[in-house]
């Protein structure tokens, strides 16, 4: 079986043969997934901050601006999933990378949908 | 013994599905816990390793009721804007919980919260499903994704206890309730 990183081999030292599924579908629900929640969060900090965003948001009335927050982070984060898992399906990535960086938008998202953080913005 | 609709509502919501959902995310952390240690040979799992891929799907489908039954079938009821002149707020929770300073947190950092906090769970949730059914064979060589995957499910069920327990508050504070009656038990005469 041939042994090759593609990627960051220091940070990520796995070797890899065929017989094992690339890790890059997962790096990709991951990354997508923590960008879907910083959306979320964000969009939430900018309907509260902004009346036009508040507006653009209402979606469904009965619900709100947060109807049309939700719906644009869920979307966001189904396209970006397609995307990544797309260019990185067959590859093995950074995974020690993507966890951190997921880690930190997980985090920052559920920091900024405190409303009391959310207002210092 | 009789429930009105929007209280049969809340309690399909918090009670139904976002409790079990709780209930579920401690066997959840336990299981990946198990498959995290060093010890186990986790491909030489794959029943369990299916199984866990069925667990986490489950809850996923249970994130995605309580959020939408959250979003779209309770909160319209509870953000009802009452007519001009309106005395009794008890059908309006937000108005209610808004025309007195001691409960006027609960909705502007409580409900605040809660409404964007629990979003993150189903997308917290889906991505560890979709990784524990497509990896469900091939666990044992990717061990950073197996304390990943524990990681992100107890981030996930961290959003949920906060969602949940707000929920709880306001519950207690300004109930849903209203509509239709529905008789559940026929009382006899005493």
């Amino acid at each position: 079986m041939s042994v090759q990183m593609k990627i960051a081999p220091e940070v990520f030292p796995v070797i890899t043969d065929s017989t094992v599924i690339p890790n890059g579908s997962a790096a990709a629900a991951i990354l997508s997934a923590s960008i879907g929640s910083i959306a979320v969060a964000l969009f939430a900090v900018a309907a509260d901050k902004s009346a036009n965003a508040k507006d653009l948001f209402v979606f469904y009335k009965p619900t709100g601006a947060l109807s049309g927050e939700t719906t644009v982070a869920v979307l966001l984060w189904l396209a970006t999933w397609a995307i990544l898992n797309w260019r990185w399906r067959k590859r093995n990535v950074s995974l020690l990378r993507i966890n951190l960086i997921a880690l930190v938008l997980f985090s920052l998202s559920l920091l900024l949908t405190f409303p009391l953080i959310g207002d210092l913005f | 013994m009789e429930i009105t609709i929007r209280s049969l509502w809340t309690l399909v919501h918090g009670m139904g599905f976002g409790a079990l959902y709780l209930l579920a995310g401690s066997g959840a952390i336990v299981l990946l816990y198990y498959r995290s240690s060093k010890n186990i040979p986790t491909n030489a799992l794959p029943r369990s390793n299916r199984f866990l891929g069925i667990y986490l799907s489950t809850m996923a489908a249970l994130a995605w009721l309580t959020v939408l039954t959250g979003t779209y079938i309770i909160y319209p009821w509870y953000r009802a804007t009452p007519p001009n002149g309106t005395v009794d707020l008890a059908a309006f929770p937000r108005s209610l919980l808004l025309s007195h300073p001691a409960t006027s947190q609960s909705h502007s950092i409580g409900m605040e919260w809660k409404e964007h906090i629990a979003w993150l769970v189903p997308i917290a949730i889906t991505m560890a499903a979709y990784i524990a059914v497509k990896y469900a064979r091939d666990f044992g060589n990717h061990p950073q994704l197996r304390t990943a995957l524990l990681g992100f499910v107890t981030t996930s069920l961290l959003a949920a206890g906060i969602a949940g327990f707000f929920g709880a508050m306001l519950d207690k504070n300004a109930p849903v309730d209203g509509g239709q009656t529905i008789r559940l038990v026929h009382g006899g005469k005493e």
